[in-house]
């Protein structure tokens, strides 16, 4: 079976719910992080295949240009995410997502 | 595709897979950062397979050179409080949840016949297999139809989250 756009597409969706999954299920705010990138990893994996395969023996550019502003967007991200949890850390001693809950009512 | 191409996608989609699934699997959060590098790479080989080369040149320097560094800087700083990295009350819905997501996606992607556009209708295009990186420049930086005005804003943006990053971390 030759290896076509529904190959990537379900190799994105995979990707993605193991992201989520993780993403809902930790209690580490760094291990959700972590997942957030890989649902951003699966969601640039299925641009880039639309955008090869959706013309017949040729590559739309577009893709590629929001492909490459989505790992932007992750880099800045990841530095203000980050820099949060360090925040958090210093301030409360915790990196655990259930027990920062300051602004619960 | 050629037959090379395929058997790189066969190879690195099965290490991406196992990769992520050993993210969220591992309890020790510094292996976890490691097995996300790896993901990230497979990642790369992906974009490879499509014949985007700059994309994943890109993908190895800001997602393992950058972002993996940040990532384990993270891990180091908050190492002392952390017991592993182990899953809250709710993981069993949170697997149910997305296991649904997961097959109905497939379901989805495999249900749907995706039509073909023609190509000279959609925008900035090169043929299969030349380089990517000058007409990726082309497209972004075009006077007409380009993506000057998104890569002005990303430009400020980026400014402002290390600002906002070094603002947040510095001490008093």
């Amino acid at each position: 079976m030759e290896v076509g756009l529904t190959h990537y597409l379900i190799l994105s969706g995979i990707l993605f719910s193991i992201g989520l999954f993780g993403a809902l299920s930790k209690h580490n705010v760094i291990g959700i992080l972590m997942c957030i990138e890989i649902m951003l990893n699966a969601a640039n994996i299925a641009v880039v295949a639309f955008s090869r395969f959706l013309a017949e023996d040729a590559v739309l550019l577009t893709g590629h240009v929001f492909a490459l502003f989505v790992i932007m967007v992750a880099a800045a991200e990841a530095a203000v995410g980050l820099a949060i949890v360090i925040t958090l850390y210093r301030d409360r001693a915790t990196v655990d997502a259930g027990k920062v809950d300051l602004m619960k009512g | 595709m050629d037959f090379g191409a395929e058997v790189a996608f066969w190879i690195f989609a099965v290490v991406a897979v196992l990769a992520a699934l050993a993210v969220v699997m591992v309890r020790n959060l510094f292996r976890a950062a490691l097995f996300l590098v790896l993901s990230f790479f497979a990642v790369a080989g992906i974009y490879g397979s499509l014949s985007a080369d700059f994309l994943a040149v890109a993908q190895v320097l800001v997602y393992m050179g950058a972002i993996s560094v940040l990532i384990i800087f993270g891990v180091m700083l908050t190492k002392n409080v952390q017991r592993g990295n182990p899953f809250n009350r709710a993981w069993p819905w949170a697997l149910v949840v997305c296991a649904t997501l997961m097959g109905l996606l497939i379901f989805v992607f495999q249900d749907t016949s995706w039509t073909t556009v023609d190509a000279s209708q959609a925008g900035p295009v090169i043929s299969e297999g030349e380089a990517t990186t000058s007409a990726i420049a082309e497209a972004i930086f075009d006077k007409d139809s380009g993506f000057l005005l998104p890569l002005e804003i990303a430009a400020a943006m980026i400014l402002a989250a290390v600002v906002g990053a070094i603002a947040l971390v510095r001490d008093e």
